[in-house]
């Protein structure tokens, strides 16, 4: 079959046609991150346009009659007469509120969910206790079950605790262990060499002192990865947030964002003040992102994996 | 030693075991998570099943009803019609979204390894699915939105998109697909990692069309990734809720009303949680089924590279 007579022209068609290729391949990428990226785009100078300019030219590009009220007016800045004037319901909405409500919930289930899962990731890889290894498979079973499914009775139970509309009801069901943190640390703990430890132990540390002076500070990578993904899952979430704290007091972002978008003035939401409150929304997750992309990045290679 | 402990009595020796300073330890580091999950997954779990055998508006006391809320539920035209909606989303949602990722991670594999490119591939994904679908309900706005300046530009004239029945369904499928594309084709670039390079290498000498190449090596060995894959998007997918009460809340008409809005109209506008807490428990159910078949017809657990 391949007699060198043929090798040569083939050789020849096939440069050719890797270089269609990779022109093709770069075309698609491009085109594919101008579909993500132009929404991102639109939505900015949707934010820094005039409402009632931006109804008259909606097909400009670039912001229409260029301003930052909406911004003054989604975090309070203005007065609810001048709010109003540019296109606001006229109801008092306060972005800054919400921005620390959701950085409440968020840190604390950040830190709560990742200190304490680390806690029994490591008695699962290290300890020895009856039981042990049923009770992780039982932790395992957590994994699998949908959220719609406990979402009914956590929220009848938090319910009955009368833990709505606090900070403590929307973190609880999180905030002690979440069984893929569990599962992810517990992965992790297991490949880390036991010489350490045991010679730690021969000195006469306590078990807690070589989990807290060893074992987490050689786990700075995987602990950072899991706080990111928990940090997003956390920031995003919206229904449960929505069940057991609309009221302002403890409101976080996400349920602030959908119920902005319902009061609707003039028949239409207000598009200017939503997309620059979504503008607001999303400056903490891309803070993280651009810190962090590469971790980021690294981390969907290794989920990839499992 | 080996015979003072064989013929130490059982009872004794478990005791010890179970009191000793090892198991004690273990036990201390596992009781936060152990509360976590027994209040928040187990005994909700089991709690969900037994709600759902009874009548209960949460205003009176739970009456047990046997198997009546799972008897009106399969003579529900609307359940079953929500459940159409549910599939008909998941089809028009998971082979698109998929072919175009794998799609994404060849090309991007033949041409560039940039990190910054990947990050930007990443972002809708890091965004709450709340501001995606307020990003979109304002790209396709009616009269306002940039698609549809950009329909009547090119021609094609104005479409209702989420305000017609016919076309809210797949616009929803298009947002998430603008949502998780990047973010599924890092993870099938990261399994194309794996692929040993001497496979294409022999492909390219035996003088195998890039067509025969990508179905005979790089497809069979992106199987591990694509199980993963194609089990957490569907099993996702299957759960969609915030996108859809953010753009239509289940409508026009039952256009968009999914089986996770079914279950939250019942639950949480009627009050009727036993029925609704029937119907996550089928849900769950075809999640399992659905997963079991997948692992099955994609034989997860076997590889081609051993």
């Amino acid at each position: 079959m391949s007699s060198s007579t043929a090798a040569t022209p083939q050789t020849y068609t096939r440069q050719r046609h890797i270089n269609w290729g990779k022109l093709l391949s770069w075309a698609v990428i491009i085109l594919a991150l101008i579909i993500i990226l132009f929404p991102f785009w639109w939505v900015v100078r949707t934010s820094l346009s005039t409402q009632r300019e931006m109804l008259a030219n909606p097909e400009s590009l670039a912001p229409v009659g260029f301003t930052t009220i909406n911004y003054a007016r989604v975090l309070g800045q203005v007065d609810t007469a001048t709010a109003v004037a540019a296109g606001g319901s006229g109801q008092q909405i306060n972005f800054w509120l919400f921005l620390r409500n959701s950085t409440i919930v968020t840190v604390l289930i950040v830190v709560g969910q990742t200190f304490f899962s680390a806690l029994a990731a490591y008695a699962f890889a290290r300890l020895k206790f009856p039981f042990r290894d049923k009770l992780f498979f039982v932790y395992l079973t957590g994994l699998m079950v949908p959220a719609i499914v406990t979402l009914i009775p956590n929220y009848l139970l938090i319910r009955d605790l009368e833990w709505d509309n606090t900070y403590m009801g929307i973190i609880a069901p999180t905030f002690l262990m979440s069984p893929f943190a569990v599962f992810f640390l517990r992965q992790f703990f297991l490949g880390i060499n036991k010489e350490l430890e045991e010679a730690a132990s021969l000195d006469g540390a306590s078990k807690f002192g070589i989990f807290w002076r060893i074992i987490i500070p050689m786990s700075g990578p995987p602990l950072a990865t899991l706080a990111i993904l928990t940090f997003v899952t956390t920031w995003n979430t919206y229904l449960w947030p929505f069940l057991v704290g609309k009221d302002e007091s403890v409101r976080v972002l996400t349920v602030a964002l959908a119920i902005f978008r319902s009061q609707t003035p003039q028949g239409a939401p207000d598009w200017t003040g939503l997309m620059a409150a979504t503008i607001i929304s999303m400056i903490p997750t891309l803070i993280l992102f651009m810190l962090l992309g590469r971790r980021v990045v690294n981390n969907i290679q290794f989920s990839g994996f499992k | 030693m080996t015979t003072s402990a064989a013929s130490r009595p059982p009872l004794p020796s478990l005791l010890k075991r179970l009191f000793n300073q090892e198991t004690f330890l273990a036990w201390l580091f596992l009781l936060p998570s152990l509360i976590g999950f027994i209040t928040f997954y187990a005994v909700p779990g089991v709690r969900g099943l037994y709600i759902s055998f009874t009548d209960w508006d949460m205003l009176s006391d739970p009456k047990f009803i046997g198997v009546d809320n799972y008897v009106d539920m399969f003579q529900d035209k609307q359940f079953w019609r929500s459940l159409q909606v549910t599939f008909y989303y998941v089809i028009l949602n998971i082979p698109l979204q998929t072919v175009l990722a794998i799609g994404l991670a060849v090309m991007m594999d033949r041409v560039t390894k940039s990190n910054i490119i990947r990050g930007l591939f990443i972002m809708p994904w890091l965004l709450p699915p709340v501001i995606v679908a307020l990003i979109w309900l304002w790209m396709l706005d009616p009269t306002l939105g940039f698609i549809n300046n950009l329909f009547q530009f090119l021609g094609f004239g104005r479409q209702p998109f989420l305000g017609s029945p016919d076309q809210a369904m797949p616009s929803i499928a298009l947002i998430n697909i603008w949502q998780y594309t990047g973010y599924t084709a890092l993870l099938f670039f990261a399994g194309l990692q794996t692929i040993p390079k001497s496979l294409y290498e022999a492909a390219a000498i035996d003088g195998a069309s890039e067509r025969r190449i990508f179905w005979s090596i790089t497809l069979p060995l992106l199987r591990p990734v694509l199980v993963f894959v194609l089990v957490t998007t569907i099993i996702g997918s299957f759960q969609i809720f915030d996108t859809i009460a953010v753009t239509t809340g289940g409508g026009p008409i039952d256009a968009t009303r999914v089986i996770t809005w079914y279950i939250f109209e019942f639950a949480f506008q009627r009050f009727q949680m036993g029925y609704a807490t029937a119907v996550s428990v089928v849900l769950f159910l075809i999640l399992i089924v659905a997963t079991i078949l997948q692992m099955r017809i994609l034989r997860a657990d076997e590889s081609d590279l051993a």
